[in-house]
């Protein structure tokens, strides 16, 4: 270690993680992980560093690429550091049987491979406690389903970045209708170019900016869905 | 294409596009009262505009560009060529936009709907360029390729590698290329050293190499209908 490196182990606890947002924000993987590490020796339940070191920590970042003051390469090396800690906390996490607070499929559709906002939504929405089915991108309709049909999710999440894709959302919506299981399923779209209005028009239930609006959102619907079904007489 | 060598140029103003020089972006060439026509183009394609009208002697049209680096932050465009077309709709006869959708999603139609001004057609200059029913044919067959035109392959490294940030990560290139399989750099010009250029950051991103020369597309049509209007007048 260098003299002008800190000693991640000498931190009390909220130094610590205070300084575990600062190494996110910076992008530095291999600080991340020593730091996780230590706050599970430590004792730390794996739900609680994922929330309030990791998923914290990213927020800010979120927080700081939407006012324009960091930009897409910081995010990502701080979305890979993020990586590297969850890592590390997946396998732990569901020997802990840390809270599942719901289910979601997501994908870029058919003619569109830009993956880099997908992928962050994806990561937020783990860190949330949502279970994450990533299709990938490029995807045509029949994916969507498949995907569907064999995980059976709470919530269908759509991405595009481009306005000559942005269109195929509907042809799923379309098809998910068709085969009857459009209100089975929550349907989430976003990608830069998409607004609200848009959203709607493809026959969507929600439309969301960035990740963090995304999980707040999910979390809302997935409290709404619980209580239906609670106050629903028939099976759920 | 028309015209010849020796017409008389009307006087203009402010033309250096010196490859690699900042004027690329921000490119004016105005004929000092005499056009009635302009073009608000992105900076992207400032180059081959003023080019393509010293080619074909369209002295009687006004050029004028918005930076190209709009292109990243795509919703700041729409209020960005609004307000071009405001500070100059009383100067000119008529106006026309060089800009695709580039992200918009519709907003910058809005913009000109509302200011009753036509842009070119299309959803970002590579299918205006390459043309949209050929830009489809590719597309749709294998969604898979990084399109790099002129502009891009001179400015690759400032562009796409400082742009990006590879220069700083250069881990990051799967997170950006990794989807990718081959570059398509659709030419606009013939030239030797810009097809080396671009093959070279072909291989620099670890994708393959293909070139297809596609010329100005249909950035050509758009352009003489903008001229034919000013001499119209
Ligand atoms: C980075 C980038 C690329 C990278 C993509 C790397 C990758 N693996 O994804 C590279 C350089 C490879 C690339 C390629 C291309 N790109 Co590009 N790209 C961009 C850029 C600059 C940023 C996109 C991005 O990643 N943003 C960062 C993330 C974090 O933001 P985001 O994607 O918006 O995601 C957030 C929200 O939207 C939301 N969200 C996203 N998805 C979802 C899904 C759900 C369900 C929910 C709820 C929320 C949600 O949450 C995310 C996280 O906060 C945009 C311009 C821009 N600023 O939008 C152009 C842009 C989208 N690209 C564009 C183009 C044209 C292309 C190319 C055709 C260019 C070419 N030369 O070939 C190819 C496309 C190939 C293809 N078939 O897909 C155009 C689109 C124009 C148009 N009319 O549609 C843009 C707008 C640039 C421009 N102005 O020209 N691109």
């Amino acid at each position: 270690m260098s003299d002008d490196e800190i000693d991640l182990k000498a931190l009390s606890d909220d130094d610590l993680v205070g300084q575990m947002h600062d190494d996110l924000y910076d992008g530095l993987k291999d600080e991340i992980a020593e730091a996780v590490m230590i706050l599970l020796d430590r004792g730390w339940e794996p739900y609680k560093v994922l929330t309030v070191a990791l998923v914290e920590g990213m927020r800010i970042v979120g927080i700081d690429f939407r006012d324009g003051i960091l930009f897409v390469p910081e995010v990502l090396q701080s979305a890979n550091a993020m990586k590297g800690g969850m890592t590390i906390l997946r396998p732990l996490l569901a020997e802990t049987g840390a809270p599942r607070v719901g289910k979601m499929v997501i994908g870029t559709v058919k003619g569109d491979i830009h993956d880099i906002g997908k992928n962050l939504v994806t990561m937020m929405m783990e860190g949330a406690g949502f279970e994450v089915i990533d299709i990938g991108i490029n995807n045509p309709v029949e994916n969507y389903l498949a995907a569907i049909e064999e995980h059976q999710p709470d919530i269908l999440g759509m991405s595009a970045l481009l306005t000559t894709t942005m269109p195929y959302m509907k042809v799923v919506v379309e098809a998910m209708k068709e085969k009857g299981i459009r209100d089975d399923y929550v349907v989430m779209v976003g990608g830069a170019p998409l607004n609200e209005e848009f959203a709607m028009a493809v026959g969507a239930d929600a439309y969301c900016a960035d990740a963090a609006v995304t999980v707040d959102m999910a979390q809302e619907i997935m409290k709404r869905r619980h209580n239906q079904r609670g106050a629903d007489p028939r099976p759920a | 294409m028309s015209g010849g060598e020796g017409a008389v140029m009307a006087p203009t103003t402010q033309i250096d596009l010196s490859i690699d020089d900042d004027a690329e972006f921000k490119a004016e060439l105005k004929s000092d009262g005499a056009a009635r026509a302009l073009v608000i183009a992105c900076g992207a394609l400032a180059r081959e505009i003023v080019d393509f009208r010293a080619m074909n002697d369209f002295i009687h049209l006004d050029i004028t560009c918005l930076p190209a680096k709009l292109h990243n932050r795509p919703q700041l465009i729409p209020q960005a060529v609004g307000d071009k077309i405001r500070a100059n709709k009383g100067k000119y006869h008529s106006i026309y936009v060089a800009y695709g959708d580039c992200g918009t999603g519709g907003t910058l139609d809005k913009v000109l709907e509302e200011e009753g001004v036509d842009r070119i057609g299309g959803p970002h200059c590579y299918a205006f360029y390459t043309g949209q029913s050929a830009f489809e044919a590719i597309t749709d067959d294998d969604p898979t390729s990084f399109f790099l035109t002129d502009y891009m392959v001179r400015h690759f490294d400032r562009l796409i590698i400082e742009g990006l940030g590879l220069d700083r990560f250069p881990e990051l290139r799967d997170d950006y290329f990794g989807n990718y399989t081959n570059v398509i750099y659709i030419a606009q010009t013939r030239d030797a050293d810009l097809e080396a250029k671009a093959e070279a950051a072909a291989e620099r991103l670890g994708l393959g190499y293909i070139y297809r020369h596609v010329g100005f597309g249909e950035l050509e049509a758009f352009l003489e209908t903008a001229a034919a209007s000013s001499d119209k007048g």
